[in-house]
């Protein structure tokens, strides 16, 4: 038999005991056996497999008496069998984090069996032995991203990753007021809720009514500020203006303040009933009765995207100026002396060029507003209310009516779908805006 | 005599936008100076000054216990953040790895999840593990959730970086993190304080996080959450505490983004392009 198949079968039944005993590679196989002891004592320890072989429990359950990982498969599979003892969602987490340890573990077994075939291989090729301290040496380099990014992989895992996964799998179930745990237990329903959300006409009414004004206020309000932006960005640099710093910090206070500030500001700025703003309009009369800024639809919509052209343009205007101030003069120059008029070198060259430069920054800002849920949520949260929706507001959003359907409705399955839905546009849109960066393809 | 002119509507223009921008700012800080409680009785030119609603505001309410929660979030994210952060950005720059494409595009796609999106998961984790009303609890999910786009970040910077100078370092018989210490992070300041300045922002308004995990009782919460309390009534009748408070807090960050904006606009422009 040769070594490299004696090794590969040692391996797969005791972890890392092919490079042991057959590679002389004591340290490395110890190392893959801690793995084995670990993922089989995790098990065997946690749950109730000793007192089950020693024929101490007649009935075994998995549910009561199973380790860490059959009990979180068992978990993740039937979310809880016994309403008011079974917590679906704990199971759920639990059952997560299992599988994804799981297929860690599997990965590191993989990688044992694999590796004690090269290393019998290399025996068997080269009839001598690497000991562990060489191969350590000389895997050292290939293993030390490994050893590093490990620890932060799974801070990684627990907080970013794992949440997103139990938010994308309640889209499938039944979690919802209703079915509330511990009390009740959530099932697996498949793709009801995805049939639900375009079937049921007062959910996808609401989802198209909710999704349209989400587009159109992305739309307004990324190229409103944009051209405010542009605009300001173009006078200010233009070469009459002397102060050109003291404009530039005049108008960089809007994104300097912090944004919760300036939106609650602006929300008992507009209030309704006792806004300073409408007592200033009546006492000049100006207006007649006070203009409901935020309690009406039409109006509110009109002021949201108001107030994010103050607070939104200076971003892009700081940022146009620094473009401005990169650009190569000399290729003006040159328009001019091709007999270019000023708005023919604006409109042809200048206008475009800064348009690609920003483009980037204008897709990144529209996804941001698509999920803007302060802007919204702080002005008039989601307000005003309108009966035939479904749980949202005129001014709601996708995202600030995923936030009332989680916190004041409790229909997470509902949420998670949306969820998805969001996570795929929002994701198509990065996407085009990346594809063709150096950053991607020089990856 | 057309120049002239031309030069003086663009004033116009630029003065007119500049008290656009001014006056719900003077009116707010005005606010915060005026004799009495409610959103009415505030007028944009106060007829007398006064601080007592800075008086009240530390009287009445928990605001410096508030203060302190947010800075000790805002302060403890800000470190382990930028460690998070630079060393990832620095093995995934550096460092040729399998795994290590499919790993980044994993980031990429992590980061385009809004991640508020998983708070009902958050919520259970941090039930499940007892972390529910502690407000220093909060950095973990700051910093992990800093993690995806800022390291894409960072690592389009440590790119521009020439691989040579570490080379000659390694030949010069220093270690992995000796290099990492001495070459890599004295050579990208700028980085670094973006990811430090921006993750010491982002805290102290963030609201989603801490109205979830961190009970409305006064002495666990943030100063984002005790504003918002105050004026989220029907009644208004601290609105002018709430100008204060809002003052307090708005000025001190207004000052520390002028003062970095620099960085902050160079961050803000090479996330856009991902470096």
């Amino acid at each position: 038999m040769t070594k490299r198949s004696s090794s590969t079968i040692l391996s797969c039944l005791f972890w890392g005991s092919g490079q042991f005993f057959i590679g002389k590679q004591k340290a490395k196989g110890l190392l893959f056996f801690v793995a084995q002891i670990l993922l089989f004592g995790i098990e065997l320890i946690s749950g109730y497999w000793f007192n089950f072989f020693a024929g101490q429990i007649p009935d075994f359950q998995i549910r009561l008496h199973g380790g860490y990982f059959t009990r979180g498969i068992w978990g993740l599979f039937t979310l809880g069998t016994v309403p008011g003892e079974d917590h679906s969602t704990y199971l759920m987490i639990n059952g997560i984090m299992s599988l994804i340890f799981l297929i860690i573990f599997l990965g590191i077994y993989i990688w044992n069996i694999v590796d004690a075939y090269s290393t019998g291989k290399a025996i068997d090729d080269t009839h001598t032995y690497l000991s562990s301290r060489a191969y350590g040496k000389k895997s050292y380099q290939k293993m030390f991203p490994y050893l590093v990014l490990t620890p932060i992989l799974f801070v990684v895992l627990y907080i970013v990753v794992m949440p997103i996964i139990f938010s994308v799998l309640t889209a499938f179930t039944n979690y919802n007021v209703n079915h509330l745990p511990p009390a009740n237990l959530v099932k697996w329903v498949g793709l009801d809720n995805f049939s639900k959300l375009i079937s049921i006409p007062i959910w996808s009414q609401t989802f198209l009514i909710v999704l349209a004004w989400t587009v159109i206020w992305a739309f307004l309000a990324t190229f409103s500020t944009y051209f405010l932006g542009l605009f300001q960005a173009l006078l200010i640099n233009s070469k009459c203006v002397k102060h050109k710093s003291f404009f530039r910090s005049i108008y960089i206070l809007p994104w300097a303040i912090p944004g919760m500030i300036s939106l609650l500001m602006f929300r008992n700025l507009f209030n309704g009933q006792f806004s300073p703003l409408n007592q200033l309009l009546l006492d000049c009369g100006l207006i007649h009765s006070r203009i409901p800024f935020l309690s009406e639809a039409f109006s509110a919509k009109i002021t949201i995207v108001a107030v994010n052209l103050w607070i939104g343009f200076p971003m892009f205007m700081v940022m146009l100026l620094g473009v401005l101030a990169n650009q190569d003069p000399t290729l003006y120059e040159a328009a001019e002396i091709d007999g270019a008029s000023k708005f023919q070198i604006f409109r042809r060259i200048k206008l475009p060029l800064l348009m690609k430069a920003t483009a980037p920054l204008v897709v990144m800002n529209f996804v941001g507003n698509f999920n803007g849920f302060g802007f919204i949520y702080f002005l008039t949260n989601g307000g005003p209310n309108n009966s035939s929706l479904q749980f949202a507001g005129d001014t709601d959003i996708l995202i600030s009516w995923i936030y009332k359907l989680t916190l004041d409705q409790n229909m997470y399955n509902m949420a998670a779908v949306l969820n998805i839905l969001i996570f795929i546009l929002v994701g198509v849109a990065s996407y085009w805006n990346l594809k063709n960066t150096t950053a991607i393809k020089e990856m | 005599m057309k120049k002239r002119i031309n030069s003086f509507l663009v004033h116009l223009e630029l003065i007119v936008v500049a008290l656009f921008v001014l006056i719900p700012i003077i009116w707010i800080v005005m606010s915060s100076f005026n004799p009495g409680d409610s959103l009415a009785s505030s007028s944009l030119i106060p007829k007398r000054f006064t601080l007592d609603n800075y008086i009240r505001l530390f009287k009445e309410t928990n605001y410096l216990v508030w203060f302190k929660n947010s800075f000790l979030i805002a302060a403890l994210n800000a470190i382990v953040s930028v460690v998070l952060i630079m060393i990832t950005a620095w093995i995934v720059s550096r460092f040729n790895f399998r795994g290590r494409r499919s790993g980044l595009i994993g980031l990429l796609l992590l980061s385009m999840f809004p991640n508020f999106l998983s708070m009902t998961a958050l919520y259970t984790l941090y039930l499940t593990m007892g972390l529910l009303n502690h407000p220093l609890a909060l950095v973990i999910i700051y910093a992990a959730g800093a993690i995806p786009y800022n390291v894409w970040l960072v690592k389009g910077y440590l790119d521009g970086i020439s691989k040579e100078i570490d080379e000659a370092a390694y030949i010069d018989g220093c270690s992995y993190f000796s290099t990492f210490f001495r070459i890599i992070l004295p050579m990208s300041k700028p980085i670094i304080t973006y990811c430090a300045v921006s993750q010491f922002m982002l805290p102290w308004m963030d609201f989603i996080m801490p109205s979830m995990l961190l009970s409305t009782d006064n002495d666990n919460t943030t100063v984002a959450i005790g504003l918002y309390n105050m004026i989220a009534g029907k009644e208004n009748d601290k609105f002018t505490m709430f100008a204060a408070g809002a003052i307090l807090i708005a000025v001190p960050i207004t000052i520390l983004f002028i003062v970095f904006q620099k960085y902050l606009v160079q961050g803000v422009a090479a996330g856009a392009n991902k470096g």
